[in-house]
């Protein structure tokens, strides 16, 4: 393999790295505040970059994606006010059934308005054919805004959660939420805000990233899979380290596929989540005494 | 005497089931029989997977996975001809131990395969195995990470499925031959046979559920429903907490890959879509709505949400009706549709009277 070859299956395994670890923030971000795995998403991601491509056709594509993140925010909050509101100290059985089940009907739902065909938002600078060259790799300057949000949206929500009164509520109701309710945080409204937040920054990914990898209604589902994985293999709730295994995930995909068939992709990453899950289930970054005591 | 109670409703369904029989036969409609005879099978899935989450209080969102394992050994082993090698002192040896059967397809080609029999066995035997390799590690873990962990099993049988040439790839195996059971009774999708086969299917059902009952109302029953209490309690009461769960799961995976193989054969053919993901997440719809740790439940909700589901009632929101149930139930109704409320919850609804 020459260096550009190299450069360039590196470049598209950060670019898809990147996007799973904005997925995989987005388990975090919900799981800190409630303990739940939110399987619905990766649908999150499917419905944003679904409305923006159907915004995009009246609206210029700034607008469209505002739009689109906005809804999928507000569709976060209805999510959890509907369905996850009800079942207060319901066993994690029941909450885990309850989100698949939510999965399962937003891409039914989503099946129903955009039906099967494969979309995409067009490229946001340039087209198809233009390309940068890097290292002398070729690649898209889509590419390049993948990376740039991606960075911002990690960059926004560290600054969120340390620096503004309500995201230090938030990170409050994590750590041990009867304290924060005493101090007179809101809970409940912590909860709702972590499903918009998750929701919206899903959106904005998937926007990103559908002129390159485009979007069909039922790709949501493999693309939690993956998150999962990379939020496991950086630690739940440990948001900085979910970026570092994101990418060592993109990269590990982006290399197996110049080995095996692309139909087995996906086997690897999933391979990497059941030996993550036997052997090191608190995370590559996690010191094994800390995540006892979390466990106990 | 006691203990021959939990029976009672065993002797009631065979009865309910030739009801059945002789009421459709009445209206002239026998062709639902075919979807039930399906139903039936898939219900067996519904059964093992009840054992697992009701009992054992373990999710699996990869028991498509099973049935998958289960149908597609039953297809390749049966289908897969052998003729080449008919000279070889290996093949001889297994013609000579009747472990070989020729038959001719549907075009007319001999071929020689392995038996059915030798082939249920051979699924049985992978699917445990299977069952048990994943298993060892996978069932120590808990809640989501369980989940991920069987869903991420699931989604590698499928593409496995869908990527080997071995398994027919997106088209599947078709020409499964039938499986011919004892005095003539043999597992065959064709009119015909459409009436010895809905007695076939209900037999494994209701075989099933004995086998069930008479594990739950044990001692490993017993067992089972305190880890499902409080895998804490159960462990310091000294029930070794790990082997039993995963037996369970063996067992499970052992009910999937009997409904597997037996509705492969019925069906002749099985194809990748059988080990979707969405079908693990029915059968778990499913369990949940019979109410999770309710056998009874889980075969009854097994047979009748398939059957429609197979007649097409739901239309294309086939897949949507069974994600609605799963939010539906687990929100409003936890114990399931078919459990009796309990009076104190019905009075707790009910407004109270005021004290003079």
């Amino acid at each position: 393999m020459d260096f550009a070859l190299f450069v360039q299956y590196a470049l598209s395994g950060i670019t898809v790295g990147s996007v799973y670890a904005i997925v995989a923030i987005g388990f975090n971000i919900i799981y800190c505040t409630t303990g739940i795995i939110n399987f619905a998403q990766g649908e999150f991601l499917i419905v944003g970059a679904m409305t923006a491509i159907s915004l995009a056709q009246v609206a210029p594509l700034p607008v469209a994606i505002l739009g689109a993140v906005l809804i999928t925010t507000a569709l976060g909050a209805v999510v959890e006010l509907v369905f996850i509101r009800q079942v207060r100290n319901a066993s994690v059985l029941r909450l885990i059934i309850i989100t698949i089940g939510l999965s399962i009907v937003m891409r039914e739902v989503m099946l129903h308005i955009w039906d099967e065909q494969v979309r995409s938002l067009p490229y946001f600078t340039g087209t198809e054919v233009s390309t940068v060259t890097i290292l002398g790799a070729h690649i898209s300057p889509q590419v390049l805004w993948v990376l740039g949000v991606s960075a911002v949206i990690v960059a926004a929500l560290t600054l969120f959660f340390r620096c503004t009164t309500t995201g230090r509520a938030m990170r409050a109701c994590a750590d041990d939420r009867m304290a924060a309710c005493l101090c007179g945080v809101n809970d409940r409204w912590m909860v709702t805000l972590s499903f918009m937040l998750s929701a919206g920054i899903g959106a904005l990914a998937g926007c990103v990233v559908s002129p390159i990898t485009q979007t069909q209604y039922d790709m949501g589902a493999p693309l939690a899979i993956k998150g999962f994985t990379v939020a496991i293999l950086g630690g739940m709730g440990n948001s900085m380290a979910a970026v570092a295994a994101g990418l060592f995930l993109g990269l590990l995909e982006a290399f197996v596929v110049s080995v095996l068939p692309s139909s087995y992709k996906e086997v690897a990453a999933i391979v990497v989540l059941l030996l993550i899950l036997v052997f090191r289930p608190s995370g590559l970054f996690a010191r094994r005494d800390v995540s006892a005591l979390r466990a106990a | 005497m006691m203990r021959l109670r939990i029976y009672y409703p065993v002797l009631a369904a065979a009865a309910l089931v030739v009801v059945l029989h002789v009421a459709l036969a009445a209206s002239g409609k026998t062709y639902y029989m075919t979807q039930i005879t399906m139903s039936a099978y898939y219900a067996l899935v519904v059964i093992g997977l009840c054992l697992l989450m009701g009992y054992a209080g373990q999710i699996s969102l990869g028991h498509a996975g099973f049935f998958a394992i289960g149908g597609y050994t039953i297809a390749v082993l049966t289908t897969y001809d052998l003729g080449n090698w008919r000279e070889t002192p290996a093949i001889g040896l297994l013609r000579s131990l009747g472990l070989l059967m020729q038959w001719q397809d549907m075009y007319g080609r001999d071929i020689l395969s392995f038996s059915p029999w030798l082939a249920f066995a051979a699924a049985m035997l992978l699917a445990a195995l299977i069952a048990l390799v994943i298993g060892l590690p996978v069932i120590r873990l808990k809640g989501h990470y369980l989940a991920m962990a069987t869903l991420g099993f699931g989604l590698i049988i499928y593409r496995i499925v869908l990527g080997a040439r071995l398994l027919g790839q997106a088209d599947g195996i078709s020409n499964v031959p039938a499986f011919g059971l004892v005095g003539g009774l043999q597992v065959n999708g064709r009119a015909p046979f459409r009436v010895q086969n809905y007695y076939i299917a209900w037999f494994a059902v209701l075989a099933a559920m004995v086998l069930s009952l008479n594990l739950i109302h044990s001692r490993v029953g017993r067992a089972l429903r305190s880890i499902h209490q409080s895998e804490e309690a159960a462990h310091s009461l000294g029930i070794d907490t790990y082997r039993y769960k995963l037996a369970t799961f063996i067992l499970s995976a052992l009910f999937a890959a009997v409904g597997g193989a037996l509705l492969t054969h019925y069906n002749g053919s099985i194809g990748p879509s059988e080990a979707t993901v969405m079908k693990s997440v029915r059968y778990v719809a499913i369990v949940a709505v019979g109410g999770m740790a309710n056998l009874w439940g889980a075969m009854l909700m097994g047979v009748l949400l398939n059957f429609l589901s197979l007649r097409g009632v739901f239309g294309s929101f086939d897949d949507a009706v069974f994600g609605a149930i799963l939010i539906g139930v687990m929100i409003l109704a936890p114990q399931g549709l078919l459990q009796v409320p309990r009076w104190r919850t019905v009075t707790a609804l009910l407004p109270r009277r005021k004290r003079a």
